[in-house]
Order: C-alpha cells, then structure tokens, then sequence
C-alpha cells in the first residue's frame, strides 16, 4: 500500500479524509443546540459558506478572478423564486436542481464566452454579465417583481416530511447543512480528482499545460459550469429559507461580500470558505450591533492588515504558526 | 429635448467621467494595480470642497485647487505606506486591500460628517443659463465641457510631447524594458498615482452636480469607472477621453429615454465591446 518514495506517499494519503476535517460540522451541530436563538443568522451563515465554496473552484483552484459571481446565485434564488410565484413550483429539492440546472446553464454559456479572456478584462466581463443579469430582473417586473422583488413564499415540507419554520429557522438550518455536506463532498472530490488537479496546473502554469496538451478551455468552462451551478444552489436555498427574493441577490456588494470572505478565509484551500465566513459574517454581526453607524471601519481595517501581513487569509495563518512550532520542534 | 441639448448634457458627465477615470486608467496601465479605491479619492476630494467652502468660506474654484493638491498629497502618502507593498501581490489581494481602503473611507465619511448627500454651492457665475446664440443652456454644463476639453489638450500634450510623458508610456508598453533604459518607474508611478488622484478629487467636486456626493459614491460608480478604463484601454489618455464621452452620452440619452432599466445597454455594449476588442477601443493589439 506504501508507495516506494515518501513525497509520493504524501501525494497518495493527502485526499484521505483526516480526523479534524469532522470538526466544522461538529460545530455546526453543536452551534444547533447552543444558540436556538441564533438560526436564523446561522442559516444565512451556511449559505454563504456553500456561495464562497462554489467560488474557490474558479477563484481559488482555476485561478479565474471574476467580480460577478453574484451571478449565478441570484440565478438560482430567482429560479426558485420564480417556479414557486409563476408556477406554484414549491417542492424544495427539485426547485434546487432546477437552481443548479438555470444557474449552470448561464455560468456554461457565459463561460464559453468569456473565459478566453483574462485579467481587466475577464474582471469587467463577469462583471457586466451580472449587471446585466440585475437589470434584466429589475427591468421584467411581471416575473420576478422588479425592485421590490417576490415577497412572501412558501415552500412544501422537505421531503414531505419536515416543515420550513418561519419563526426560529430550525428546520432551514438543518436543511441546508445537509445540502452544504452533500456539495462539500463533492467538491472535495473534484478538487483532489484528476480534474482538480489540472485546473491547478492551469492555475499555476498555464504556458505548460497548453504545452502538455491539456484541453485548458474545456477544463475551465467546465469548472465554472460546475461552480455556478453550485453557487444557483446556495442562491436556491437562500430563496427557500426566507421566503423572499430581491435584486440584493444579483448586485455587485453581493459579488464583492463573497470574494472578501473567501480571500480573508484563504482560497485554494477546502476550508477557507468556512474560515471567512464565520470569520466575516461573526464580526460584521457584533461590530454591526455595537457600532451601528462605523461597522465598516472595523471590516475595513481588518482587510487592509490581512491584504498587508496575511497573504493567505486566516487559514494561512493558521499555517504559517503550524509549520513554526513544528519546525522549532525539530530544530 | 433636442439633439443638440442631449449632446451638451452627455458630454458634461462624459467630461465628469473622463477626469475621474484618467488617473484610474494610467496607474493600472503602468503597475497593473487593481485600484478598485480609486473613486475614494473622488469622493473624498468633494468633501474637501465641501468642508472647505462651508467653514473656511472659500470659494469653488481655490477650493477646487485646495482638493487636488490636498488629495494628491494624501495619496502619495498612501502609495508610499501602503500600495507600495502590494506591488507584487496577487491580484486577488489588491483587490481586497483597495475594497477595505473604500469601506475605510466610507465609514470615516460617514463617521465625521454625516451620511446625507452633500451639496456643493456653484458660485453665481457658474449658475443660470448662457446664450450660445443658436441657443441657450446651462452655463455649468458648458463650463465643465470647455474645462474637460482644456484639460485633455494639456494631458495629450504631457503624454505626446514631454520627455516625462514619453516615460510613462514607454513603461506602459513594457515596464521592464523601460527600467533596464533606466527609468525610475516606481518614481514614476508615484508621480502619475499623486495627479491621477488628485485630478480624481477634482472630478469628484466637478461632478457633485450631476453623480452627488455621499459616502457611498466610490462604489457605486466603481462600475462606471472600470468600464471607462476597460473600453478605453489601459494606459491611454485619448482612450478614455473617448470611452469617457461614449459612456455619458449614452448613459444621458438612456435615462431620458429608458429611465428604468436603461443602463443594461451600456453593460451589453461593453459586454460585446469587450469580447470584440479585449484590450478596449484604443488598447494595444496582441495578447
């Protein structure tokens, strides 16, 4: 079973799952119990960690920086939004995979589209697709409500069997942590699969890749296929979970809220997307709640130092402290 | 309206958009800096403006030159401490450094005079109407066209004629061959960083009239102003000034015309712009 060189050996065992790795969902679990009070705030807390995740495929593992990533989840919630309002769509799971399919429809046309670009101008392009995106459900008022957006709805037991509790938001918060697992493990999948490896190639080299014979294109439209699709899940179920959808799920502070969480947390990594955005959505909580009108100062500094010292957001912190007492150790 | 005031009236904001942008446009151009901070300094040049008429007494136009050499100093200051050490970042961290530096200055707008939208007081001269002969219009307007026009003649004459100029676009070109010619680029790019600054502050007062001026200006026309710098190519001063004139004509014959919604065309111009021609209307060919 051993692999005959230690390096390679390390390469083989890193996918395996490792006894931390079951930490975060303990905490969900045991955050379920601690705070009842607080589910609401949790719920959104796990649907901004699914966003962030659908990220870090293209940001953190393609290295496609993209400023319209807002996208894909408004496409999703409006999916959802509009299925139940125009259709009375309102079974859950399958308004999801219609969700996913919208979202991923979208995130493959544009991909192929615009992912021969780079740099300023892939950063304006998937910003202009989301503008777009929000002014065309600004401008169809008669589906999806227009500013005001679908106030509102409800949605069938999940699974026929567990109703969404409007008011303490227990059963969303279970619901959409089972989601959350389910594309976690997926994306932890693709990620270490061979596919995630040569999208880290392109990453990192991609005069090589093309060089090796890669299908570089292919490989990219289709990471940012997948990611949108799983970004219109998150949009679904933050649709599902309150009840409403407004233009707020399309804009750009949406967009740029979501690429903050996942630099501070540390892309390219599985876990940066939990980090930051317990890290973000906690501190923008409290600093909200006692500075009502300076809250952004706090957020502000706070990315300025991690841009200047932290390079590789929190996570990289972490890291960094790591290797420092195991090498004092062994030195 | 006629065509004649549409155009009047797009060309004043494509002039307000032009004179933000520019400093935008050739700082990217030179360091491929992110500088998604830059309307920052828009705004907080109109708040100098604003502070300095209403407490100091001074009028539009010393406190106009008070905003650019003040925002143009504190910049410095910034590139200095701060930019200066993002250079050989990623991207992805300027882009979460400069989005700080806006909440930063949002909230210190907020925090230290208040969260409504200000007003800049236009002296008497600048107020009313004027006579063009064929007809008559808003003498503000005409006034920001014929300071936007004066402006661009003298920034194409520093970029074509000087010896300075030829630097800043040599480096453009290729910052590494200019620096093996021996020219001082950080130097450079601190220079260019203080005037495109402060010619931001400028256009932020300049522009109170018709974008406003609250603490959330810098990222609601951050939009705006990329898409200036995106479609006039990186590093070209002509460029944008005629981005910066498509833009606000457009924008301007759109609200009038399409005053919900209307913007979605000036995104998919840029959208289909920008696939055609990935380096804007007047960037460098090639990859």
């Amino acid at each position: 079973m051993d692999a005959p060189h230690t390096a390679a050996g390390q390469l083989a065992r890193r996918h395996r799952f490792q006894w931390w790795e079951l930490l975060p969902w303990i905490a969900a679990i045991a955050a379920f119990f601690a705070f009842p009070t607080y589910l609401a705030f949790g719920t959104q807390l796990l649907i901004v960690i699914l966003f962030a995740l659908s990220l870090d495929l293209v940001l953190g593992y393609a290295g496609i920086v993209t400023l319209g990533h807002a996208a894909f989840f408004g496409a999703g919630a409006y999916t959802v939004g509009m299925l139940a309002s125009q259709l009375g769509w309102n079974e859950p799971l399958s308004g999801l995979l219609a969700a996913a399919a919208v979202a991923g429809l979208i995130g493959f046309v544009s991909g192929l589209v615009l992912l021969r670009t780079h740099g300023l101008t892939l950063l304006m392009l998937t910003l202009c697709t989301m503008a777009l995106l929000e002014q065309a459900a600004n401008m169809g008022a008669h589906w999806t409500g227009g500013f005001d957006g679908i106030p509102g709805l409800s949605f069938d037991k999940i699974l026929g069997l567990f109703s969404f509790d409007v008011l303490y938001f227990r059963s969303q918060y279970l619901y959409v942590l089972a989601v959350l697992l389910l594309c976690f493990v997926a994306v932890r999948m693709l990620v270490y699969s061979s596919f995630g490896q040569s999208l880290t190639g392109v990453r990192e080299n991609l005069l090589r890749m093309h060089a090796v014979g890669a299908p570089v294109r292919a490989r990219l439209v289709a990471v940012y296929t997948i990611s949108a699709a799983l970004a219109g899940v998150a949009g679904g179920l933050f649709t599902q979970a309150t009840g409403y959808v407004n233009l707020s799920v399309l804009g750009l502070e949406r967009a740029a809220g979501v690429m903050i969480i996942l630099i501070l947390g540390g892309y390219g990594r599985l876990y940066g997307a939990f980090v930051g955005a317990v890290a973000y959505m906690v501190l923008e909580h409290m600093l909200a709640k006692a500075y009502p009108t300076a809250w952004q100062l706090g957020i502000g500094v706070t990315l300025i130092l991690v841009a200047l010292y932290a390079r590789n957001g929190i996570i990289g912190i972490g890291e960094a402290l790591l290797r420092r007492l195991r090498g004092g150790g062994q030195a | 309206m006629d065509p004649a005031s549409i155009l009047l009236g797009g060309f004043a904001s494509g002039m307000v958009l032009f004179i933000v942008s520019v400093g935008l446009s050739v700082t990217m151009g030179l360091m491929g800096f992110v500088n998604l901070a830059h309307g920052g300094f828009a705004m907080l040049g109109g708040y100098v403006i604003v502070l300095a008429m209403k407490h100091w007494g001074l009028s539009f136009v010393p406190a106009l030159a008070l905003a650019f050499f003040a925002i143009a100093a504190f910049s410095v200051v910034l590139e200095r401490l701060l930019y200066s050490r993002l250079y050989r970042a990623q991207e992805l961290d300027q882009v979460l450094f400069t989005i700080g530096l806006v909440f930063v200055m949002t909230a210190a707008v907020t925090l230290g005079v208040g969260p409504e939208t200000q007003v800049i007081r236009l002296p008497d001269w600048l107020r009313g109407q004027t006579d063009l002969g064929f007809m008559t219009y808003r003498t503000y307007s005409l006034a920001l066209i014929v300071a936007g026009t004066l402006l661009v003649i003298a920034l194409w004459l520093g970029f074509e004629r000087t010896r300075y100029g030829a630097r800043i676009r040599a480096a453009v070109d290729n910052r590494r061959m200019a620096q093996s010619l021996g020219i001082d680029v950080g130097r450079l790019f601190t220079v260019a960083f203080a005037l495109g600054s402060g010619l931001a502050a400028v256009g932020g007062g300049l522009g109170a009239e018709i974008l406003g001026l609250d603490p959330n200006y810098p990222l609601r026309y951050l939009v705006y102003f990329l898409i200036v710098v995106a479609v006039g190519g990186l590093g070209k001063v002509t460029g944008v000034f005629f981005a910066a004139i498509l833009i606000g004509v457009l924008d301007f014959v759109l609200k009038i015309y399409f005053p919900k919604g209307g913007t979605i065309f000036i995104y998919a111009l840029t959208l289909i712009l920008l696939l055609a021609r990935p380096h804007g209307l007047f960037g460098k060919r090639g990859t």
